[in-house]
């Protein structure tokens, strides 16, 4: 792990606490990183643009995603998978350019785009014949 | 068994990973917390039901509904089939890779039988939920007591 995501934080800071009763969950996500840039996909179902909070400070990257309850008022059958909120922090390294980060939500997955600041990213140096 | 030694080590770790996997499926988001064991199959399901109708849901991230096929079989036999594919390209490195990827086809047999002309389904922020209508002989009934 290179040391532009430094680590997650979840298990290290204490999130504020909450005031509505429902499940949190870690979302699932891929980091994957190119020349330029960072991109990381989430797996948020069920979170509409609306209801996700992404925020950046003091270096940390906060996902909130608010999922409300779908099945109430009925019988439940068969319950696999729980429903409820995803949270997930990523503590961002010197070398992304926080200003420029953007995001996308499309069918329930989060696309975050995380440019490198210019210092860090390759550069080809061009050679010069005599 | 010739090879093997005993190591104090190797057995904790295998203790503490039991332990781990123990604590995973009684609070984790994929156990089940009544008791029954085992991974369940992909997707994970959820299926509830109100008196007309049993409704099934899916979550499936990333996907578009037409990547779906979705059937039902016999009345009482739903079979979820689709592929998820992987974002990115060749031209990078991956940090981390907990999303799963690939096809999947999973069969649930179905608490009642449904009337599989009027099945409906809908795909809304990477949740897919289908109606499944209940056959009227499988509706609950009142039955009235006649006094004498």
């Amino acid at each position: 792990m290179s040391d532009i995501i430094k680590q997650e934080t979840g298990a290290n800071i204490t999130p504020a606490e909450r005031t509505r009763d429902n499940p949190t969950f870690t979302p699932r996500f891929d980091i994957f990183e190119k020349d330029d840039e960072l991109i990381l996909w989430g797996d948020l179902p069920g979170v509409s643009a609306e209801n996700l909070n992404i925020d950046f400070e003091k270096k940390e990257l906060t996902i909130h995603g608010r999922v409300m309850p779908r099945s109430s008022g009925t019988q439940c059958l068969m319950a696999e998978y729980g429903v409820g909120d995803f949270y997930r922090t990523f503590a961002i390294g010197e070398s992304i350019d926080t200003e420029k980060i953007s995001a996308e939500l499309k069918n329930g997955v989060l696309t975050l785009h995380l440019p490198k600041t210019e210092a860090v990213k390759p550069r080809k140096i061009a050679v010069t014949a005599d | 068994m010739f090879f093997t030694r005993w190591s104090p080590w190797n057995d904790l770790q295998s203790e503490m990973s039991r332990l781990q996997s123990e604590v995973n499926r009684l609070f984790g988001r994929y156990g089940s917390a009544d008791g029954k064991s085992g991974i369940p199959g992909y997707p994970p399901i959820n299926i509830w039901e109100d008196e007309d109708q049993l409704f099934v849901e899916a979550e499936l991230p990333g996907m578009e509904l037409d990547d779906l096929e979705i059937y039902v079989n016999g009345g009482n036999q739903l079979s979820l089939k689709g592929e998820r594919k992987q974002p990115g390209d060749n031209d990078g490195t991956w940090h981390r890779r907990e999303r799963g990827y690939g096809k999947f086809a999973r069969i649930v047999e179905l608490p009642h039988l449904v009337d599989a002309d009027q099945v409906n389904a809908n795909f809304k922020h990477g949740v897919l939920t289908i109606m499944l209508p209940k056959q009227a002989a499988s509706k609950p009934r009142k039955i009235e007591v006649k006094a004498e």
